[in-house]
């Protein structure tokens, strides 16, 4: 047996990722991190402790069995890691790359009490890399129950609700605005950070399932979230719309030409490919001199997505100062080696003409810290006599979304009173047999806690319609191609379909 | 969904065409004033167009189209009969509230005859009595004229030249109509946005109240991304999820049109590659013709 682990005896530094050189890659939209090798993997697992508190699970928005899959690729066993992983989580791949790690499994675990916490994120996006280049889909025997289940919305939380209604047997659609399914990991995240190939390799895993994709489907329009659960036959329905409707700062000049939301950036760039204008056919304002408001993971992106659009300078403006700064540290880090211009503690106090629509600058004042506020963050004050103009010719806002109102338009859901849909502690809405989840009920949050909440959901509906999971386990091919004593090739399993 | 296919198609004049696409859910659903986003095809842009018709038996929408710019150009260029659009959204927007009004006119600029025309019918079925105004540059340019007419219990046509109707704007007619009608208690104008202005101010000193229906350039169309806002009196609203129709008397027009001219360099520049890979395709066309006849 090998000897216990202590913090003394681990690897002491945390195994780098290997990385684009920051001045090629703020050029180019390819991923900036490549990810671990098997020998980076397994180095890095090895400073995992196997500690008895296991507080990274605790920490885990989904319960991820965090030590046991680390365990598993210490031995080189990716595929049971993977099983591990998907016994709880579905997008490793995905999470891997987007969760704020720092503030969640890394934040508490036992070796960053002395050390660099141990890279579980890094781990979790190698083995989800793994699984895709692998074609591995933990793809349980499904027998149909008859009930038909209706997801709007095919970001995170629908996504997340489909895969585990659909393995209780229920035949799910997906119902989705957009021509292409995703959500904000489609039209949100830029390409460095999450490709494209990754989303659709996820989603692919969903189609595996039997699940339907349903684009070009404006829920509450195209029909009601009541015809639905009446004449279209869905047994129940789950939403999971996303926040949009992003916020203005509603000072002089956020209407001119040159000032837009990241969101509407993200958008162009991203799902309606600008960047490749004119080859695409939409459009993007590219400016000399980008100031970007705001300082959270959209606020990173429409940064580095302005600096890969060839901006000569980008700003970052933000009210508080960089330990507030709500973006996963890992963005920040990127965003600063990248060349963004970080002004902490200052505040847009007006967007200023050009004269011919357009934006020639912005005046700002500079602010300090106060009195902590309801948040337990001291709250910015400006600095009386401190303002200052600066020229920029785009303007992006990245601070933060109020609620979709489609939803509320639309349908008898009860809203809160800041317009999100309200449910119970069961994520059910206030009609019957309609749940919801992810940001369009809790405001903007991530996407491992819109995941959850699409999990969540499934359990209550799996309540609500009477039914069960068969219990069956996932089916794990082994190396030698023999499950259960017959050979793999020859078999047939009545009950068990294999990927 | 997918699948949508052009089952009809008509040619107004060299700019203007309407295309009939099938949708049967969409047909049940759309309510006049609401619109839809379109893609011809998968490097395409999103654009928004009214749905000037909808048929629930055929199981059809129509759209009424004005070549313009590089996407609405290359789609009159495409979208033949039998053909399909690769996505189509909708319908979107709030629909028109038909009020109670006992009285209205319906004001169509040019193209905005046609998002118009299913205001016009739901007005006339509510029991209103609907005058009808229409303007156009010259008579060649006149489509609907019937189908407007049928839903009108009065019908004024108007041409910049004269040609058809009366000389002048829409202005006019509406100035004609207040005279004869001092009991109209409901304006309703679409049109370009200067059109849309003009009959604002023809109604603001009578205060008759002046719906207008809003076309800023939009993204996503389902409130996501902000690109369509609007100012309407001292509020910022999102036109695809908040409208598209307001009240025109609080509008600024004048943002909405400094707004619509954010991309004209871009829009100039996918105007001029695809301009100049057609005359590309053209040539290869024409060499591979001649090499086919010199064999
Ligand atoms: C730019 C950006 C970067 C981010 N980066 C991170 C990150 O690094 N890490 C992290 O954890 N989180 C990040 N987030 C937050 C995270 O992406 C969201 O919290 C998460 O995606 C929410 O998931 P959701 O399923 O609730 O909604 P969404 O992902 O918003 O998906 C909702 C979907 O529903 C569709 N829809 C809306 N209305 C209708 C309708 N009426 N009918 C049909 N379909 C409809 C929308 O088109 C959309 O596709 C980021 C967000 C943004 C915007
Ligand atoms: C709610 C709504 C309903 C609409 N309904 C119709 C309709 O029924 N029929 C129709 O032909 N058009 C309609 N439009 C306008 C149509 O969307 C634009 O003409 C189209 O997007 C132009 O695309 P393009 O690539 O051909 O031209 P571009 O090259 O993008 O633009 C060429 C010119 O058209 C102007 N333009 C671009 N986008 C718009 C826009 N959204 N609205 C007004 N002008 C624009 C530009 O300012 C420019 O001057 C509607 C717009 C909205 C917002
Ligand atoms: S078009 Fe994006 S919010 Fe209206």
């Amino acid at each position: 047996m090998a000897k216990k682990k202590t913090i003394r005896t681990i690897p002491q530094e945390r195994t780098p990722m290997l990385e684009q050189d920051p001045r090629a890659r703020a050029k180019n939209f390819e991923e900036v991190s490549y990810g671990y090798r098997l020998q980076d993997a397994m180095r890095e697992a090895e400073r995992c402790l196997l500690c008895p508190d296991q507080p990274c699970i605790a920490g885990c928005p989904v319960g991820i069995d965090i030590p046991s899959f680390i365990e598993k690729i210490g031995k080189k066993d990716l595929r049971g890691a993977y099983d591990v992983i998907t016994a709880t989580s579905l997008l490793p791949a995905i999470c891997g790359r987007v969760c704020p790690q720092e503030n969640q499994c890394e934040g508490v675990c036992t070796v960053g009490e002395s050390l660099e916490a141990v890279a579980i994120g890094r781990l979790e996006r190698f083995v989800g890399d793994a699984a895709i280049a692998e074609g591995w889909a933990n793809i349980p025997y499904i027998e149909p129950n008859g009930f038909k289940v209706g997801i709007v919305g095919s970001g995170p939380a629908g996504i997340a609700c489909a895969a585990d209604m659909a393995k209780a047997g229920c035949d799910v659609t997906v119902f989705e605005a957009f021509h292409q399914p995703g959500g904000v990991l489609r039209y949100g995240i830029p390409d460095f950070r999450l490709p494209n190939e990754v989303i659709d390799a996820e989603i692919g895993k969903l189609v595996g399932l039997g699940v339907r994709f349903e684009c070009n489907t404006l829920v509450g329009r195209l029909f009601t979230i009541e015809q639905m659960i009446g004449e279209m036959g869905f047994s129940a329905v789950f939403v999971g719309t996303g926040a949009g409707y992003p916020t203005m700062l509603g000072i002089p000049g956020d209407s001119l030409n040159g000032v837009l939301s990241a969101n509407e950036l993200l958008t162009r760039c991203n799902l309606m490919r600008a960047k490749e204008f004119p080859n695409y056919d939409t459009p993007l304002p590219i400016g000399k001199r980008v100031a970007v408001i705001g300082s959270g993971n959209t606020a990173m992106d429409a940064m580095r997505v302005s600096l890969r659009l060839g901006s000569e300078k980008v700003y970052c403006i933000y009210r508080r100062s960089k330990a507030e700064a709500p973006a996963r540290a890992e963005e920040v880090h990127h965003a600063e080696e990248e060349g963004v211009e970080f002004h902490w503690l200052t505040n847009p106090v007006a967007v200023l003409d050009d004269g011919k629509g357009g934006v020639r600058g912005m005046t700002c004042i500079k602010m300090e810290l106060g009195e902590p506020d309801d948040s337990g963050r001291r709250r910015p004050v400006p600095v009386e006599g401190s303002e200052f103009d600066f020229e920029c010719d785009v303007i992006v806002y990245a601070i933060g979304t109020n609620a979709n109102p489609i939803m509320g338009q639309t349908s008898k859901l009860k809203l809160n009173k800041w317009g999100y849909i309200a449910t119970d502690e069961h994520l059910a809405t206030s009609v019957a047999g309609v749940f919801a989840g992810g940001d369009i009920v809790t405001g903007a949050a991530t996407v491992i806690e819109a995941m959850g909440a699409g999990r969540r959901a499934a359990a209550s509906m799996k309540a609500y319609l009477g039914i069960r999971d068969s219990n069956l386990p996932y089916v794990v091919p082994d190396e030698s191609g023999i499950l259960f004593g017959i050979p793999l090739r020859e078999r047939n399993f009545a009950r068990v379909r294999v990927a | 969904m997918s699948n949508f296919e052009i089952v009809a198609r008509e040619d107004f004049s060299d700019v203007t065409y309407l295309l009939e696409v099938r949708h049967p859910l969409m047909a049940k659903a759309a309510r006049p004033g609401q619109f839809v986003i379109v893609m011809s095809h998968e490097h395409g842009e999103r654009i928004p167009l009214t749905i000037a018709d909808f048929d629930q038996v055929k199981g059809t929408i129509t759209l009424v189209i004005q070549a313009v710019g590089k996407t609405t150009r290359e789609m009159q260029q495409v979208c033949k009969l039998g053909t399909t659009l690769y996505a189509i959204v909708g319908p979107m927007g709030v629909p028109s509230p038909i009020s109670h009004a006992k009285k209205v006119v319906c004001v169509g600029g040019g193209l905005g005859v046609a998002p118009m025309f299913p205001q016009a019918r739901a007005f006339k079925e509510s029991g209103a009595y609907v005058i009808g105004v229409v303007g156009f540059r010259n008579k060649d340019l006149v489509f609907w004229e019937d189908k407007f007419r049928a839903c009108c219990d009065e019908f004024i046509i108007c041409t910049d030249d004269g040609s058809a109707g009366i000389k002048g704007l829409v202005t006019e007619g509406i100035r004609q109509a207040i005279e004869k009608h001092p009991d109209i208690d409901e304006v309703v104008a679409i049109g370009p946005p200067v059109m849309m202005k003009g009959c604002a101010e023809a109604t603001r000193a009578h205060k008759i109240k002046t719906m207008v229906s809003l076309n800023p350039l939009m993204v996503d169309g389902t409130g996501m991304c902000g690109g369509c806002r609007v100012k309407i009196g001292d509020e910022v609203k999102f036109a695809c999820v908040d409208g598209p129709d307001f009240d025109g008397h609080l509008v600024d027009f004048d943002d909405l049109m400094t707004r619509l001219r954010r991309y004209t360099k871009e829009e100039r520049m996918a105007l001029d590659h695809w301009e100049q890979s057609c005359r590309l395709q053209k040539e290869i066309d024409a060499a591979a013709q001649a090499a086919l006849l010199a064999r």
